[in-house]
């Protein structure tokens, strides 16, 4: 007898490149398409009506799809372990089939779903294309370590295989005597539910800017890349108050949900570039934006703590304020700065928002004005950002606040400036912030500076109709560019300006472990560039292992000197070729040398000679061992000299 | 664990040895033969003789809740963890849960360092977080430190400026404790803090002679008197840190006169507390007199301004080592700076108006020849301009950053071009600095990729025309 199959749709929404409801239809008798919903989950989870909005939009578009294949999709109400036994009875199971999810919680829920189905006698086929690459066979090719900076990444990919080219869409073909049966009450049990169903109120609800769907997807990725082509007609694009707007181009949100698929944008876009460029092979860059989203899943995907700070080992322990108040004038768009507040408005109503508008209020919200931690803002932006998938959103909000995957942080967007640059004409501004409408271009972005007269003639007066800005943003970004310096040169037991000992580090609180101890000498491989301590880098606040990130990330549960040192002897940092060898050598030099000046506070007793003394060991380290033997030597020939001399004396003495 | 048996076993084997000796050899045997020591025999001995000086050292390499518990071991253990060198460097951190994700210090370990070892600490650092609880308790902490003599001070506010917010007179009163017990302070690191001209007075009164790190920035109780105090009486001075309002001509002559030691850095935040606020200017012959006596001395200058604000700035030739522009500059002022900062190490620039920064990079690396270092932010530079920067700083240059949004491609080079160009003149591998694109799948997606290819030898033309 043929099977009977269940396709189940977590992402992947789509009938086209969907390899595993192919697998689902392969010599089934009958399939049936199901996706879980917890109505009375809905209502209280964090994810705002946009996101549920686009998520049933997407599943209507499905169905009327499957409608087309003489099918339907099965939204069931409840918690997939709870309803998969009854279901497997019910309608004779005998194939479960779904795509691979390469998120933490994703792979513990499906690792358990598989044990049920198992248990129930049931095959269970899973296939991987939600991502371009299989995420595990990058991590092999790195040594078994996720790679943590995005050149190392491209690195590895361009050692890979191309992607495997998309499937074929479901078709009636490919159904053949494939069957859904389907029953008369199917809308009432499987429907897919409304929003007020949900527990949405939807009045007053504007229309979506983003509809869901796959055949939308299809739609705009035709319209993307016409458009593309014709854009490479101008100059020099620069971002401008257009691109921060919703584009009927966009295709993120349409990747999460996987109504599009990633394979398929790969290969059209190659497909593009080999039209217009005749033949001449693509670079890596053209896939920018598809990489970038394959990184954070890689990074994630064996890191079931990567979207929090404590028990992250990727994450540097920052000491983010807690400010709840604050935290809600960030996310309601009350800051008083209208390009920060017009940016998060947008994202409230759209559900989504440009990638530099992005950096902008995240910048905002972390190291550049309000010190919150981007756990926080990570929350905010998964309630409302259509395209937020967990790793990607959490790797992008570390990247952003400066918490992993090493960058030059010295930078933070200035919450006016950014935005007069990008539209200087404030229009963006006046969309979404009608009530700042009436102020002219020249005071938009800090209308607290205008005039009253002006703003009496905006009818607009700040701390009346629209708040005041709520920090001082040169004062906190000088506090902030400050702490954030000083907690990198704690990490990287950079002595900072400090020829003379300025505050060490304790030991405890799983920063410097012991080389916190030793302030007044200078380990040599703080400074990458410069040995002489005169010129340190002090405004560039670069950070020393820049290059070489892996060293925090060996062993789980923090960043301690020792872990590190030991996960350095076994040799298996991530292998960034120079720098980590350099590295390694500084740091085996730092060791050695700590050994050998007795007490380790030797040099802080006496900050001035002692460190010259230190810096002096340090440099003949190397030269050390072969000393040593020298050393040895010379005593054993002064020995053996004395004791000749000695038997000489003797024997004069005997012959007297 | 295998560290510390293969110590001990080795103690039990040479235990007629002196101490130090120990130690030598410890050192040396424990990284390869101690694993086999500890697979041949069996692990019963006594544990408590482990010397004392061995013991220590291995403790230092603990953090502090392994010693804890190491020191419910034996006597002789709890012994060792109550050493005085153990005890020299210590770092309260003071979160509330209230206001901060991260543990704090104990009550009780606190309770029982004031209790047995205040005498012993040298080293200490106040970590305080948002809460105005926090910077009182630190307060609380330090006027309990009555007979201890500290080298180190340093007030910590992790996440805003706590201090400021405590009760002025109760926070000079915990300072002036230990001003006035601390005999020998010499690094003292109480930026942000509501520090006045009476208590430096009562630091200069007993610690003038041992005084070598001073930072306080954005203390706004110090007067330019105040500081000049300090700089009068502490000879032995070498790093100090402060806001432009503390900076006069008097105090720079006072740091270059004979009886002080050289200076090695100094740092300037300037900061404007109100709107349209004037600064003062420095002299140049102050400068001068500043590099003929410590002519090797960094000076540091953060800005955080508005573009009006930098009239006053860069009209003579100033000193400056290190510069960083936390907001955005003029390219006027850019000018300046290339003609005025000789002996610049260190550029940031975080921002620019909307005209690319070529000229003004040219003359900075025409001028600026120790320049080592740079960074911009959203500063927009064409690429054949970046190209012949760093081909003018050359190798020289240890530290090149820019965002690759930023780069305009032109004629010369593309952005795939200004790679491998860049990293030639620097002798080493050079990316630009990227940042996250995860969600930029609209148009602007492909000017790139098309920008790029269409400057690519023989498709240029008909890259251009597709629509045709």
């Amino acid at each position: 007898m043929a099977p009977n199959s269940i396709h189940w749709f977590r992402k992947g929404l789509r009938l086209h490149d969907n390899p595993a409801l192919l697998q689902a239809v392969r010599g089934a008798g009958t399939v049936r398409c199901v996706y879980f919903l917890d109505p009375w989950f809905a209502g209280s989870s964090n994810v705002g009506v946009n996101r549920w909005r686009f998520l049933l939009q997407c599943l209507e578009d499905l169905d009327a799809n499957l409608r087309k294949l003489n099918s339907r999709l099965f939204v069931i109400r409840g918690q997939p372990a709870n309803v998969f036994p009854r279901l497997f009875k019910e309608w004779k199971i005998s194939r479960l089939t779904f795509e691979y999810d390469s998120e933490p919680f994703g792979k513990e829920r499906d690792a358990a779903i598989k044990k049920l189905a198992m248990e129930a006698g049931v095959e269970v086929n899973v296939k991987t294309s939600h991502t371009l690459y299989d995420l595990d066979k990058i991590i092999e090719l790195n040594g078994g370590q996720p790679p943590l900076t995005y050149k190392r990444f491209q690195t590895l990919i361009s050692r890979l295989d191309p992607p495997e080219m998309p499937v074929e869409t479901l078709s009636d073909a490919l159904m053949g005597g494939c069957v859904t049966p389907v029953s008369e009450d199917h809308g009432d049990k499987y429907g897919v539910p409304s929003l007020e169903e949900l527990g949405f109120d939807t009045e007053g609800l504007p229309t979506a800017v983003w509809p869901g769907g796959e055949t939308e997807a299809l739609t705009r990725i035709e319209r993307h890349l016409e458009r593309k082509a014709w854009v490479a007609n101008f100059e020099r694009p620069r971002m401008n108050a257009n691109s921060l707007l919703a584009s009927p181009t966009g295709l993120s949100p349409y990747l999460r949900f996987g109504c599009l698929s990633c394979r398929l944008f790969y290969f059209k876009l190659t497909d593009l570039y080999r039209k217009v460029k005749k033949n001449s092979s693509p670079p890596l860059s053209l896939y920018g934006q598809l990489l970038w989203r394959e990184f954070f899943y890689t990074t994630a995907t064996n890191n079931p703590r990567f979207d929090k700070m404590e028990g992250n080992p990727i994450c540097v322990r920052i000491p983010w304020d807690k400010n709840p108040e604050a935290l809600a004038k960030w996310a309601e768009a009350k800051t008083g700065f209208p390009w920060i507040d017009a940016i998060m408005t947008q994202l409230r109503q759209e559900g989504w928002i440009h990638h530099l508008a992005r950096h902008a209020v995240a910048c905002f919200l972390t190291r550049g004005d309000l010190w919150i931690s981007w756990e926080e803002g990570m929350k905010v932006f998964e309630e409302l950002l259509l395209d937020a998938d967990w790793s990607v959103n959490a790797g992008s909000w570390m990247w952003l606040s400066c918490s992993s995957f090493f960058q030059q942080f010295f930078h933070c967007y200035c919450p006016v400036g950014f935005g007069r640059r990008t539209d200087p004409n404030g229009d963006f501004i006046r969309r979404y912030l009608p009530v700042l409408r009436g102020f002219p271009a020249k005071y938009i972005y800090d209308p607290w500076n205008a005039p009253e007269s002006v703003q009496a003639a905006a009818k607009c007066v700040i701390g009346v109709h629209y708040p005041k800005p709520m920090v001082h943003h040169a004062e906190a970004s000088r506090l902030n560019i400050e702490r954030m310096k000083q907690i990198y040169q704690q990490l990287s037991r950079y002595r900072g300006l400090g020829l003379l000992a300025s505050v060490p580090s304790s030991n405890g609180n799983g920063t410097g472990g012991m080389m916190a101890y030793s302030p007044g000498e200078q380990p040599p491989g703080t400074n990458n560039n410069n040995n002489n301590s005169h010129c340190k880098n002090d405004v560039l606040l670069t950070i020393p292992f820049l290059f070489h990130p892996g060293l925090l990330l060996h062993g789980r549960g923090g960043i301690t000197g020792k872990r590190e040192r030991e996960s350095e002897r076994d040799g298996s940092g991530e292998k960034e070729p120079t720098a980590c060898s350099r590295h390694k050598m500084q740091r085996q030099n730092a060791q050695v040398r700590l050994r050998l000046s007795g007490t380790p506070y030797g040099s802080y007793l006496a900050p001035g000679a002692a460190q010259r003394n230190a810096r002096r060991k340090c440099l003949s380290v190397s030269q050390l061992s072969t000393e040593n033997v020298l050393l040895h030597i010379i005593i054993i020939i002064i020995i053996i000299v004395i004791i000749y001399i000695i038997s000489l004396w003797n024997y004069r003495h005997k012959y007297r | 664990m295998k560290r510390i048996k293969g110590v001990e076993e080795d103690s039990n084997s040479s235990s007629s040895k002196s101490p130090p000796e120990v130690c030598k050899k410890v050192r040396k045997q424990t990284s390869d033969e101690s694993v086999a020591v500890v697979a041949s025999e069996s692990t019963e001995s006594d544990w408590a003789r482990l010397p004392q000086e061995l013991l220590l050292h291995i403790f230092q390499y603990l953090p502090l809740l392994d010693r804890a518990y190491a020191s419910q071991v034996c006597r002789t253990w709890n012994q060792a963890f109550h050493m005085p060198e153990l005890w020299r460097c210590f770092e309260f951190e003071l979160n509330q849960p209230a206001s901060s994700y991260l543990k704090a210090t104990h009550p009780d370990l606190i309770k029982q360092i004031i209790k047995r070892h205040s005498n012993h600490l040298q080293y200490v650092s106040f970590k305080v977080d948002s809460s105005t609880e926090s910077a009182e308790a630190a307060c609380d902490i330090l006027s309990q430190l009555v007979n201890c003599s500290l080298k180190t001070l340093g007030l910590i506010s992790t996440a805003r400026p706590s201090f400021m917010e405590v009760p002025k007179s109760h926070f000079i009163s915990a300072l002036t404790v230990v001003f006035v017990n601390s005999k020998s302070l010499s690094s003292l690191k109480i930026d942000d803090t509501p520090v006045d001209d009476p208590s430096l007075k009562v630091l200069v009164a007993n610690n003038s002679d041992t005084l070598k790190l001073l930072k306080m920035s954005s203390c706004p109780h110090v007067s330019p008197a105040g500081i000049l105090c300090v700089a009068d009486q502490c000879h032995g001075l070498r790093e100090l840190a402060l806001n432009y309002h503390l900076l006069s001509d008097e105090l720079l002559l006072a740091l270059s006169s004979e009886k002080h030691v050289h200076l090695e850095h100094l740092r300037i935040d300037v900061v404007s507390e109100n709107p349209g606020q004037h600064f003062h200017t420095i002299k140049k012959s102050s400068w001068d007199a500043m590099v003929r006596h410590s002519p090797k001395f960094n000076l540091v200058m953060y800005f955080f301004l508005y573009e009006d604000e930098f009239g006053p700035f860069f009209n003579e030739e100033v000193p400056v080592t290190h510069l960083y522009f936390g907001r955005s500059v003029s390219k006027e002022v850019l000018g300046r700076v290339g003609l005025h900062c000789p002996r610049l190490v260190e550029l940031v620039v975080c921002a620019n108006g909307l005209r690319p920064l070529d000229e003004e990079l040219i003359r900075i690396a025409k001028h600026c020849t120790q320049l080592s270092a740079i960074g911009l932010g959203e500063c927009e530079v064409s690429c054949s301009a970046f190209v012949e920067f760093v081909k003018m700083c050359g190798r020289r240059l240890s530290q090149l950053s820019i965002m690759e949004e930023v780069l305009i491609p032109d004629h010369k080079y593309s952005l795939d071009e200004i790679h491998w160009e860049v990293s030639k003149h620097l002798g080493r591998v050079w990316f630009p600095d990227m940042m996250p694109t995860w969600c930029r799948f609209v148009t602007s997606v492909s000017h790139r990729c098309l920008r790029r290819s269409r400057q690519l030898p023989g498709c240029t033309r008909k890259a251009r025309t597709p629509r045709a």
